[in-house]
């Protein structure tokens, strides 16, 4: 098992949970977790039961031996259970510290108003504070850029190896602690205090420091204790049916009884299984202010994406050459690569991609007097030095230019325009000293895959809503292509914002990405909020997720995530109370086997003796503990198969599995137990 | 034999053909749609201007409750006075005493919480007139308030977010006037033209072929035994109950009274259907009462059937089955049947004696009162049924990776912690009980009391553990039969049943009310594909398990001591 799960326990973090194993057994610490604490006070029991059998050699209790025995399985059941707890924290840690041990110790250069530079410790920044950043620096702190542009590479952080620029003012102004900046000066305002930052934040839940309980693990929490209940009241009472049927029970198969059949499996692993959520997260490169929002993204109904970036790839791409008039293609192919040479918007370099090189390579626009894009004229282009007037732009724009100068309007041209746009794409026709030469189709396309994910998404229940800018009729097309459920066209920030008051109202879990401060007010609105890193300040504080890769994508990976989370409580829960009937076939018939020997009947795994049986009962449960480590920490698979298929499949598994899994573990140590007993 | 089962099968028939049809006008009167029986209203108009009751007036789940619980105290104290005092009291032809106080408190608390534990007989213990205005008067208020309460919660599931559930006094008297009485004339007919007594004389006597003179206790028997039946109180007239021959005289009566007890319960589960216009739900849980009916009730019909193997062993044929205890007008399989229906809704009549029963049957009969939700009684059996739902719903949400839900609604700590208390109460006040009398047979068998505690029981042994762990499961269930063999009458267990009674009543009244009350007042979560239904087999099965796990595991080292041990001695 270590070598085929060495990334799960990696050895530098073994030591240190093996340490902390011990810790917690701090009283204190154990009472949040009653079912663990009553194990831990049974332990001490039996210390003194076994204590005192050394002493005194009264062996009514049971033999020296066999106490100690049934006291070391019992020390051992809540050592597991801690260290399950203090391996989850130490993974969470050891992922966030990584992430922030760069800018430890890194020097940063602070600019005071006078604009005189001191180089102090990032320790020492506080927020408000400026400093600035050259080539080849690390960032000390999280800020945002007021003056400059630098290019930056942000790979300790996103894993990507490709810079990105990060300029003052818009969109793309802030920075963040240890990434490197590869280019250029910039000055940076500190915006988070010292031990503030989302990766402190982050750190501070792992640790339990600040990590409050979430709703359901408190509901959960309950029934667990209710369930610890009933078994103190069938341990408390079965003291006056044995003195009734004149059977005397030893303290040590008292407190193995009671510790076997509350739910320890579930509860040794419930904060385990909860840190490994949030973790889980950071490894998906997505910080989260509080677990609650992780489990949140289980509950999700409604996802808001944005279509560019998320659904279709960046922009708008040429796919098409449409002459018109019988010209030659190649002709109109020239044209519009020379309209295009000096473009560089990512349509105009599309459509210079289309025509190809070896029709580019020929041509020239030396001397050529470029016509930018303007909002009025709607066209942009190319006068020739020859006076050739190349312009291209949207179908209304050019017929009222052909027009004017008194050209007519091909119908034909009219048609194609009009198909294009029906078929999601959008028309730009090119004229040539104001006639018109032909149609460039520019399509979006759809990102290769997308299409499943959203139809994993509405297995699970998920509703995908596609936000644009596009005309109602271009989304439309791209929405029903790329199989999203509804669409918000034309869409402006209140839009969204509206959307999501709108779904709420209706009682359902609204999340949505963002990156702008106008998109600030319907991350804070929405239940999830996934600000991408690169957003803005504001983005980030209002939303209660970071994406550091800044994938539009990663939604439905959180989705996932939270409900792993959920599942592998439900599912451990109900392997825990499944196992108990093993146990109880383990042990009942050993209580009173002496006194009533008919109750052999019920020993159907025939097991050796009455303390073998019980030894193998409490040797079980505490093992399963660390064997279900890996799948507290990885978490439960996920199936979008329909709520009742998977409810079919769990139940399955970890129900039907629960039950016959410790009749066979039970009987097994059985037979090497009575070896000794 | 075969003849036997064949009766079982047309009378479970019957009942289901009877149910469908009464649960579609339960849920109409509950509704206010037009029924044949609206000529009622003017006479509840009339009993609302009397009491200064505003008919419109809705209330939410605490004034309902604090309503309920309000009236049931005033009848509480009412009973145990006018039993304290019956001696005095008119309509006591055969001149019985007065009853003690702790029988006093324990028969008022019995007959109020529907439960009808008698620590007395009706013949000596009671007067003509504490059975009709103690007795019978419970049995039909008992009856009406817990399906008040649970057409509260049918309220509470019906709308999508709502505070309005109705008005109790309304709902408490329209199910009087529109379902138990009409219901209960129809059966006391049918019963006082089969030879049960109607009349207001004193004993009878008759002259054995013996020659011996014998008193025949009769009275106005036949009402009583009606609402006995129909009300799931399970209380006789007689101290034999419906073994006794003038109160269940033959087998038309059987089938009459087998059909009766059961038919409220199972209509109340189409009702659910009907009134919150989910059908499929109450499919899924009928089916899964049922399945878990047939589960307790095969073996207990093969057991009786088969035979006791301690007269095997001596060689002596039993053609007609294990027959100690058993009437011969009604055979094993029909026994086995009552057995079993008589305990899984928690009526406790009983027609022959439960402590002769084969230890399967006696098991079976345990496991019934222990689950209490297969049909179990006039509304409360679905009340705890929700119990299991709402737990069902709880883990089987976190399994799918979801918030849980229930109808539209979250269940969050709140909802789960009440279901947890309640869930827990069942088995804390069987086993406390069981304990606190298993702990005083085994430390002071000799107490100077009344009734010695070693004189407690007829049987030593594991039956003897049956029989006080059937007593007890019996009062926290609400159940009433009694596995007899058990001398009861006497302050300990008077006032300790008395107790667990009381608990094992209201708390799983006041439980599953708050839930749903809580529940309605949520916002209304829109079904989506990733939302568990709770109508489906699925969601059946995982209730099932649900129930059975917790039973299993609360009750198997009693029932371990008990049943199951005297059955592995005996076989």
């Amino acid at each position: 098992m270590k070598s085929s799960d060495n990334k799960l326990f990696p050895k530098e973090l073994m030591r240190e949970s093996l340490v902390q194993s011990f810790v917690k057994l701090n009283p204190k610490l154990m009472i949040k977790n009653p079912v663990m604490f009553c194990v831990e006070v049974g332990t001490l029991v039996m210390l003194i039961v076994t204590l005192y059998t050394f002493f005194s050699g009264d062996t009514t209790q049971g033999s020296m031996a066999y106490n100690l025995v049934v006291f070391v399985v019992l020390f051992l059941t809540v050592l597991f259970a801690n260290f399950a707890e203090a391996i989850a924290e130490a993974r969470g840690k050891a992922q966030a510290e990584s992430l922030r041990k760069t800018r430890e110790e890194t020097p940063a250069r602070k600019i005071n108003e006078q604009g005189q530079i001191t180089v102090i410790s990032s320790a020492q920044l506080r927020k408000g504070d400026v400093f600035v950043c050259e080539a080849g620096d690390i960032l000390p702190a999280d800020g945002e850029i007021i003056e400059g542009l630098a290019s930056i590479d942000e790979s300790a952080i996103t894993g990507e190896s490709a810079p990105v620029i990060r300029e003052a003012g818009g969109d793309k102004s802030s920075v963040v602690g240890g990434t490197k900046v590869l280019s250029d000066r910039i000055k940076v305002r500190v915006t988070t205090e010292a031990g503030e930052s989302f990766l402190d934040k982050m750190i501070a839940l792992v640790e339990g420091a600040s990590r409050q309980k979430t709703p359901n693990e408190i509901a959960l929490t309950i029934l667990l204790a209710s369930f610890t209940l009933v078994f103190i009241i069938v341990c408390v009472t079965l003291k006056p049916f044995a003195d009734y049927a004149q059977t005397p029970i030893t303290i040590a198969a008292f407190i193995s009884l009671f510790v076997c059949l509350i739910p320890t499996t579930i509860g040794g692993l419930l904060s385990a299984i909860g840190i490994a959520g949030m973790d889980r997260a950071l490894r998906a490169n997505v910080i989260t202010k509080s677990g609650k929002a992780v489990e949140t993204a289980g509950d999700l109904d409604v996802l808001l994406l944005d279509k560019t970036g998320t659904i279709t790839i960046g922009n708008r791409r040429a796919t098409n050459f449409y002459a018109t008039n019988g010209l030659p293609k190649e002709n109109f192919i020239r044209f519009s690569a020379l309209s295009s040479l000096a473009d560089d918007t990512p349509e105009g370099k599309s459509i210079v991609e289309l025509a190809g090189k070896d029709i580019t390579q020929s041509l020239s626009i030396n001397g050529g007097a470029l016509v930018k894009f303007t909002a009025e004229t709607r066209s942009s282009g190319i006068d020739l030095p020859d006076g050739t007037r190349i312009r291209k732009g949207a179908y209304d724009a050019i017929r009222n230019m052909t027009e004017k100068a008194g050209h007519r309007f091909p119908t034909e041209t009219k048609t194609l325009v009009e198909e294009i746009a029906a078929n999601g794409g959008t028309p730009l026709v090119v004229s040539v000293n104001e006639e018109v030469k032909g149609v460039i189709e520019l399509q979006d396309i759809i990102k290769p895959g997308i299409q499943e994910r959203f139809e994993r998404l509405r297995k699970m229940g998920v509703k995908t809503v596609m936000v644009t800018g596009d005309n109602p009729l271009t989304a439309k097309y791209i929405a029903e292509k790329a199989g999203v459920d509804d669409f918000i066209a034309e869409a402006k920030p209140a839009d969204k914002m509206n959307y999501i008051k709108k779904e709420q109202q209706e009682g359902r879990l609204v999340a949505m990405m963002g990156d702008g401060t106008n998109d600030a007010p319907a991350l804070a609105q929405a239940d999830v909020g996934v600000a991408m890193n690169s957003g803005t300040q504001a983005a980030k504080e209002a939303g209660n997720m970071v994406d550091l890769d800044n994938d539009p994508t990663k939604l439905i990976e959180i989705v996932e995530i939270g409900k792993q989370l959920l599942m592998t409580r439900g599912t451990l829960t109900t392997f825990s109370i499944a196992n108990d009937v093993a146990k109880y076939f383990a042990i009942v018939p050993a209580l009173f086997i002496a006194s009533i020997p008919a109750l052999q009947g019920l020993n159907i795994m025939h097991l050796h003796s009455p303390e073998s049986a019980i030894l193998s009962a409490v040797i079980f449960n505490a093992i399963i503990i660390p064997m279900l480590i890996p799948l507290a920490l990885k978490g439960v698979a996920y199936k979008p198969i329909g709520a009742s298929a998977l409810l079919r499949r769990n139940l399955f598994i970890y129900g039907l599995g629960g039950i016959v899994v410790p009749f066979i573990g039970i009987k097994l140590i059985d037979l090497v137990v009575s070896l000794f007993f | 034999m075969n003849t036997e089962i064949t009766g079982v099968v047309f009378t479970y028939g019957l009942t289901l053909l009877l149910a469908i049809p009464l649960g579609k006008y339960i849920a109409k009167v509950f509704k206010g749609e037009k029924t044949w029986s609206d000529f009622m209203s003017p006479m509840e108009r009339l009993f609302y201007k009397i009491a200064g009751i505003n008919p419109n007036e809705e209330m939410n789940w605490k004034q309902h409750l604090k309503a309920l619980l309000t009236i049931n105290a005033v009848w509480l104290i009412y009973a145990f006075f006018v039993l304290l005092f019956q001696d005095k009291l008119p309509l006591n032809p055969d001149g019985n005493a007065a009853q003690t106080p702790d029988l006093a408190f324990n028969t008022a608390i019995s007959f109020l919480v529907n439960c009808n534990l008698q620590h007395y007989s009706g013949e000596t213990g009671a007067t003509y007139f504490t059975q009709l205005f103690v007795i019978t008067f419970l049995q039909f208020v008992s009856a009406a308030t817990g399906i008040a309460a649970l057409i509260v919660l049918f309220k509470a599931l019906k709308d999508k977010t709502t505070t309005k559930l109705g008005n109790f006094w309304v709902i408490f008297t329209k199910t009087n006037t529109r379902l138990l009485l009409p219901l209960c004339i129809v059966m006391a007919i049918i019963l006082a033209f089969n030879g049960t007594p109607a009349s207001y004389a004193a004993k009878d006597n008759i002259v054995t072929l013996q020659g011996d003179s014998v008193g025949v206790s009769r009275g106005p028997a036949a009402g009583m035994i009606a609402i006995k039946h129909i009300g799931t109180n399970g209380g006789g007239w007689f101290g034999v109950n419906s073994a006794h021959p003038l109160e269940n005289p033959n087998y038309v009566t059987y089938i009459t009274e087998m059909v009766a007890q059961v038919i409220i319960p199972i209509a109340m589960i189409f009702a659910l259907g009907f009134f919150i216009q989910r059908k499929r739900f109450a499919y899924v849980i009928f089916g899964v009462m049922t399945v878990g009916m047939l589960i307790l009730l095969i073996p207990t019909m093969q057991a009786e059937i088969a035979g006791s193997p301690a007269i095997a062993k001596l060689g002596v044929v039993q053609p007609t089955g294990a027959m100690e205890g058993k009437e011969v007008r009604f055979g094993p399989a029909a026994t086995g049947y009552w057995n079993i229906v008589t305990t899984i809704i928690s009526t406790g009549s009983i027609n022959s004696m439960h402590d002769s029963a084969m230890p399967q049957s006696g098991l079976m009969m345990l496991l019934g009162m222990m689950v209490n939700c297969f049909y179990g009684g006039c509304g409360v059996g679905i009340l705890n049924y929700f119990i299991f739902i709402i737990i069902a719903v709880f883990i089987s949400g976190l399994m799918v990776g979801r918030t849980p839900e229930f109808m539209g609604h979250k269940v969050e700590a709140r909802e789960v912690k009440i279901a947890a208390i309640i869930a827990l109460l069942h088995p804390f006040l069987i086993l406390v009980g069981t304990a606190l009398s298993s702990y005083v047979l085994s430390h002071n068998l000799g107490a100077d009391w009344a009734v010695k505690p070693g004189n407690w029981l007829n049987n030593p042994g594991y039956h003897g553990f049956s029989e006080m762990l059937y007593e007890y499961t019996s009062s926290a269930a609400n159940n009433g039969s009694g596995f007899e063999g058990l001398g009861d009458n006497n302050i300990f267990w008077n006032v300790s049943t008395g107790f667990v009674l009381l608990l094992g009543r209201f708390l799983p009244i006041i439980g599953p009310v708050a839930i749903a009350g809580l529940l309605a007042n949520k916002k209304y979560i829109p079904e989506s594909a990733g939302t568990l239904r709770t109508d489906t087999v699925t969601f059946g099965l995982m209730t099932f398990a649900v129930i059975a796990i917790l039973t299993a595991l609360s009750f198997f080292p009693s029932l371990a001591l008990g049943p199951i041990a005297e059955y592995f001695s005996m076989y």
